[in-house]
């Protein structure tokens, strides 16, 4: 028969989990911190070999995937926008409201999520089974920094080719929007390309360019804390892959509504 | 030479445990150099808590692990992976990077901590590899070696600096009895080339009567030592019934080496 703790037990408990794992999470910054100082400080020390590997599953091998998932959102955004507008002969306004809406919001959060479910809960499993099978254990008793080891090159790769395949969104789904104005609206080409050019200041390339930094660095994080904190055995490998992906997306989120007041208020205030 | 006599390990009134559990209780012993000593018991024992204790990797409740007379349990994070240099350890799976070739798994402790040039690390995986007799395998991956291949290359990668003392855990576990016979053969060519104290945490029979100059025997029950010695006075002499029992379940081999008689 199962046991059932009363609500209050069960909210308690919980509590102290979310507790004790936020607790973990900062000491793991806080190691990650020390970690990317020293490799600012001794560049020499970097595993560069590693890091490229990672640029190119990280980037080169998503950008096939990430490539058409913004295209496609800049289809169903401009197909969507331009029903309502044409209701009330708005057609003109499609290109900065696609433009506008890619770069600043939809390509950043579009690509995290995708590396979220490619790059993070494979850095999480990776982290995981080398728990598992006592890698990390050899590491830490062949005198090695586990994070300087694992976690470095990993950052370093998201680092750089997160805010690429942002830029690659950006542009793909721009295009998407720029394929139903003109096939859609009849809108002729060039216009639709100054109308961009206009309502899609650098400033807000630099808004999403910025966020994917973010998001990359937040991503990196949560998958290798949470491949660190794996359990013993396969199934706690699994968990923490699934963990990644929710926690992940969910500080993704977060981040970017902070992100977004952060802007608005603050930066694009004038 | 100051210091030269003292024992590669000494474990002063260890408490060790996880959270509120208590797995061992004020255990202490010495380890001179040169001795190969197993640490044996029933599951659940506390062997594996124990020997993970002694490499730095879990910090003790209350007591003291000094490796060559340095003190794991005081040291700050870098005196700690200073004293860590001074020991090697194979893991019970081997713990390979499955990423790298098996001569980078032996060349990146010599790349991190050695000044040698690319030639004279290639020469030390060499040498290692051929002294667990894996000669010409440098280029080979984790994934395609067999289960005794793969102890065997554990051990050429605790090897890699020359350490004093060798840690090994159940290196016989799940091998046939003709890899697990191979593997006693190996710690004792080891001890015998390069003078280093092996620690064996292993309840293999056979493994213990073979390689073991001494066994430390923990009770689940008593979460301390129960037996200290000599393997085979032990199973004939112990005054405990349980100890007698346990190291008389199986029949020991024919001695390869002759362990005991080397110490």
């Amino acid at each position: 028969m199962i046991r059932r703790d009363s609500i209050i037990i069960q909210a308690g408990d919980t509590a102290a989990l979310i507790a004790s794992e936020t607790l973990t999470f900062i000491e793991f910054l806080g190691d990650m911190t020390i970690a990317v100082w020293n490799a600012i400080r001794h560049p020499r020390k970097i595993r560069w070999k590693e890091t490229l590997y990672y640029m190119n599953v990280c980037g080169a091998d998503g950008l096939p995937i990430t490539a058409l998932i913004c295209f496609l959102t800049g289809v169903i955004i401009g197909y969507q926008a331009a029903v309502q507008l044409q209701k009330y002969g708005g057609e003109t306004f499609l290109p900065g409201l696609v433009g506008c809406t890619v770069v600043r919001e939809l390509a950043p959060v579009m690509v995290a999520v995708i590396a979220t479910g490619r790059a993070g809960s494979a850095f999480a499993a990776e982290i995981g089974t080398m728990k598992v099978s006592e890698e990390i254990d050899a590491l830490r008793t062949m005198g090695f920094d586990p994070i300087r080891f694992l976690v470095i090159p990993k950052m370093i790769a998201m680092l750089c080719m997160i805010p690429l395949l942002t830029i690659f969104g950006d542009l793909f789904g721009i295009l998407g929007g720029f394929m139903v104005g003109v096939g859609q609206l009849d809108m002729p080409l060039d216009a639709y390309y100054q109308t961009t050019v206009i309502w899609v200041k650098p400033k807000y390339f630099f808004e999403g360019v910025f966020k994917s930094g973010i998001f990359a660095w937040i991503i990196t994080a949560v998958a290798c804390w949470r491949g660190f904190r794996t359990g013993s055995d396969s199934i706690a490998v699994g968990k923490a892959t699934t963990s990644t992906v929710v926690v992940s997306i969910l500080s993704i989120v977060i981040a970017d509504a902070i992100l977004a007041h952060f802007f608005n208020t603050i930066f694009f205030a004038r | 030479m100051p210091g030269n006599d003292q024992p590669a390990i000494e474990v002063r009134d260890l408490v060790a445990g996880y959270e509120r559990r208590i797995i061992l209780n004020h255990i202490s012993f010495t380890v001179p150099k040169g001795q190969i000593v197993t640490i044996l018991g029933g599951s659940g024992c506390g062997k594996s808590t124990l020997l993970k204790h002694m490499i730095g990797l879990y910090q003790p409740k209350s007591g003291d692990i000094l490796i060559r007379g340095r003190s794991l349990v005081e040291a700050d994070a870098a005196g700690k992976r200073a004293i860590m240099q001074l020991f090697g350890v194979a893991y019970q799976g081997g713990a390979l990077f499955r990423s790298l070739t098996l001569g980078e798994n032996i060349a990146l402790p010599l790349e991190e901590f050695t000044t040698l040039t690319r030639a004279e690390i290639n020469a030390k995986v060499a040498e290692k590899l051929s002294l667990v007799n894996l000669r010409n395998c440098e280029k080979m991956m984790p994934s395609d070696l067999s289960g005794g291949m793969i102890k065997r290359a554990a051990f050429a990668r605790a090897l890699a600096l020359d350490p004093a003392i060798l840690f090994f855990d159940e290196p016989s576990a799940g091998l046939d009895p003709l890899s697990s016979a191979n593997l006693d053969r190996l710690i004792l060519n080891i001890r015998e080339k390069t003078g280093a104290t092996i620690i064996v945490v292993t309840h293999e029979l056979d493994s213990i009567f073979t390689i073991a100059d001494r066994a430390i025997m923990l009770s689940a029950e008593t979460r301390s030592i129960i037996a200290d010695g000599r393997p085979s006075e032990l199973r004939d002499h112990s005054d405990n019934p349980f100890v007698r029992n346990f190291l008389n379940r199986g029949n020991p081999r024919p001695n390869i080496q002759g362990a005991e008689h080397h110490a």
